[in-house]
């Protein structure tokens, strides 16, 4: 049964998925193991999306589920069961946008592949980043823009944590609409990422590398 | 004697559309070299957009956001304020960068009659979003998703009564009316009509008449720039906007979220709510197109780009109702402006299956040798001026972008030289002289 969930969740099959877990929930199975199987399943959906398999409508659909699934799971939830983490980031759309659509995905994308995201939002000023990064220690950040007025913030943001002294123990990615490798130069960023596979791979990278 | 407008094949509209933009009737050019510079440009774009003869050169059209604001020393909030502040700058725009054309100045909306109205779709400069940066929107499900049917079976009636109550605060009230089929027989007249007496109704119709005012003093700074800048030598490079039914109903009446879920939910309902909206996006290109004696159609692409969908969700949601406005347009005579924004490279095969000649293309992000390859013979292509290199590239790197676009996409006439996306703040200087280097490199000899 637990093979069933993991397919029919990554398959998008939501009715089917929903009285999956119902039923196992019903049979008394332990909360904490539909919610792993719940988990393989959506690394089957970041691995597809990532292989062009998947598109923008399947990831937020099969988010969509897995807030069903959880939803279902919750009540018998004693206490929460936290799934090892990878590395951490700081993400969010700077100031002066919000858009998060764009955002959404790349903080969906890292979840599903073990980051810890600290996801601050949209029109998230300079400052919000710089107190994130030293309270949290990430050493990752991921700053998301859609606008091309999102180039000069991303530019004072990147300013802002040289300013706080975090500078060379941060990596720093940017993406998102207009963004490109010329305006990572212009905003003294590390890289740039295309997509949210782009920024999966940097921040794998990036986080053995540190290790 | 002249043929009727119902008996002219699409072509002969098309030409007759064609010919009032060339020749517009009551334009007074203020000089004859602003009328010959009016000429040759409204046939510099005939003849690259129907790609049967080639042009004397590449024409160049520029689409600013906000950018002659910024260019004048202004905030998009002071010229959504102060309506007499836009005609200056957007006509300094103009004169000063001289493109083969003009956009009209609408980009600031009154600022006024958004607060009147208390418009809940967009935040706006000092209201939500700094006084010098522009409007944005916001995402949200402004059509719920049990409501397909009403706009299924009653899409005047979801337009007149639910949408604006959504998007409007003033105007929220306004979803409670009834409406007045009940006035056959003398005793029950005035039934329907009691609510217009109660104080919220009448509060919402005293926001719209002010609203009305409003829009009618910006129309008049508007519309007096539509008149001023033809006369001057600039042609108007589109009579009006419509748009692919799958960006109406993704964009602002379900949103991304809401028509992904939709996609997979319901999508027959999604389907049919797409087809009822065709007839209504192909009327207001027609009429747009026959009021200002302009073919041009302009049509902003969204959530059909490379990424957006797969090929079979594309095939399936996005394309079929598309195609069919783009047709209901070219029936109508009207030149279909496609503005393809973000990347449209995994579209490029689809897009092939429309009549030769009969439209345009203006790519983004899209790789436009691949683009030049896909439509050649097919459609006009445009674009591609990248938002980086107004912004932050050295102005020889912006030459020679724009002399490689002409290389490969200007060969046998067919292609107009465009930004690919909406600006706002650039390199003054790199805009120059991207336009200067078309002028001089574009020329077809
Ligand atoms: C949809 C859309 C709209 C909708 C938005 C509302 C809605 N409900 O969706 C509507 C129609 C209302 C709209 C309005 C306007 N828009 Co608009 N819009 C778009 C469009 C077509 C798609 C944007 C989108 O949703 N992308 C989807 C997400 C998934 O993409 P993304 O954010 O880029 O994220 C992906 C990657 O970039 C990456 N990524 C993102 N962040 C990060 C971060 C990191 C670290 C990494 C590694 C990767 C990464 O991963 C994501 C998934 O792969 C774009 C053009 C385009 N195709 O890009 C124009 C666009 C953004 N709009 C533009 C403009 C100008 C406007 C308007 C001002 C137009 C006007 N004059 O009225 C208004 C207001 C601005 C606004 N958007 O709020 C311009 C912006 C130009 C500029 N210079 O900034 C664009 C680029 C269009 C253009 N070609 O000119 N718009």
């Amino acid at each position: 049964m637990a093979e069933d969930l993991v397919k029919v969740l990554a398959d998008l099959k939501e009715e089917e998925a929903l009285k999956i877990v119902a039923d196992r929930l019903g049979a008394d199975e332990e909360p904490l193991k539909i919610l792993e199987d719940a988990r393989r399943a959506m690394e089957i959906v970041g691995k597809r999306f990532a292989d062009g398999e998947y598109f923008i409508p399947d990831l937020v659909y099969s988010g969509e589920i897995l807030k069903g699934i959880n939803e279902l799971v919750k009540p018998k939830l004693a206490g929460a069961g936290e799934t090892k983490r990878v590395g951490k980031i700081v993400f969010g759309t700077v100031a002066g946008d919000i858009h998060d659509i764009g955002k959404n995905i790349v903080v969906f994308m890292l979840d599903v592949n073990g980051f810890e995201v600290y996801d601050l939002g949209v029109d998230v000023p300079a400052q919000a980043f710089v107190d994130k990064i030293k309270e949290s220690g990430a050493p990752i950040v991921g700053l998301s823009g859609f606008l091309s007025l999102a180039f000069d913030s991303m530019k004072e943001t990147v300013e802002a944590i040289k300013a706080a002294g975090l500078r060379d123990k941060v990596k720093i990615m940017i993406g998102g609409g207009q963004m490109s490798d010329e305006i990572k130069k212009y905003t003294g960023a590390d890289a740039y990422g295309q997509d949210a596979m782009a920024g999966v791979a940097l921040a794998a990278k990036w986080s053995g590398a540190s290790e | 004697m002249e043929k009727q407008w119902e008996e002219m094949t699409l072509e002969e509209k098309q030409e007759s559309l064609f010919a009032r933009w060339i020749s517009p009737e009551g334009v007074k050019f203020v000089s004859p070299e602003a009328e010959k510079a009016y000429k040759e440009r409204t046939t510099r774009f005939k003849n690259a957009l129907q790609i049967k003869t080639k042009p004397d050169r590449v024409p160049v059209l520029l689409i600013p956001s906000f950018a002659p604001a910024y260019y004048s020393g202004l905030t998009p909030h002071d010229v959504m304020y102060n309506y007499d502040k836009i005609t200056p700058a957007w006509k300094k725009f103009s004169l000063d960068f001289q493109p083969d054309s003009h956009g009209g100045c609408a980009v600031p909306s009154p600022g006024k009659f958004l607060d009147i109205l208390d418009f809940k779709l967009y935040k706006w400069p000092g209201h939500g979003v700094s006084k010098d940066t522009t409007y944005q929107c916001i995402e949200g499900e402004y059509m719920r998703a049990d409501e397909y049917d009403i706009l299924i079976n009653n899409p005047l009636y979801f337009f007149y009564y639910i949408w604006p109550s959504r998007v409007f605060g003033a105007l929220e009230p306004i979803a409670t009316l009834p409406h007045l089929s009940c006035v056959t027989e003398m005793y029950g007249v005035a039934f329907p009509f009691i609510p217009y007496g109660t104080p919220p109704i009448k509060a919402a119709y005293q926001a719209l008449l002010e609203a009305g005012d409003e829009a009618l003093k910006w129309i008049q700074v508007v519309g007096g720039f539509d008149v001023e800048m033809p006369a001057l030598g600039f042609p108007a490079h589109q009579a009006g906007p419509t748009k692919a039914p799958f960006d109406v109903i993704g964009d602002t009446l379900r949103g991304t979220k809401g028509i992904m879920m939709d996609m997979y939910r319901q999508p027959d309902k999604l389907i049919e709510a797409m087809e009822i909206l065709t007839p209504m996006f192909i009327q207001l290109g027609v009429d747009a197109a026959k009021n200002a004696g302009n073919p041009l159609i302009f049509m902003p692409l969204h959530k059909g780009a490379d990424g957006f969908l797969s090929d079979d969700q594309y095939k399936k949601f996005y394309w079929p109702t598309l195609r069919k406005v783009i047709m209901g347009l070219v029936d109508e005579g009207c030149f279909p402006f496609i503005w393809a924004e973000g990347g449209y490279n995994s579209r490029l095969e689809v897009i092939r299956d429309l009549p030769k000649g009969k439209t345009a293309w203006l790519f983004d992000q899209t790789n436009m040798t691949k683009a030049k390859e896909a439509l050649d013979g097919i459609a006009c292509v445009a674009g591609n001026m990248p938002m980086d290199l107004l912004t932050v590239g050295t102005t020889q790197e912006a030459i020679d972008h724009t002399k490689r676009l002409i290389d490969t996409c200007g060969k046998n006439g067919g292609y107009i030289m465009a930004n690919g996306a909406f600006f706002d703040e650039v390199r003054w200087e790199n805009l120059r002289a991207i336009v200067d280097t078309v002028k001089e490199y574009g020329v077809y000899k």
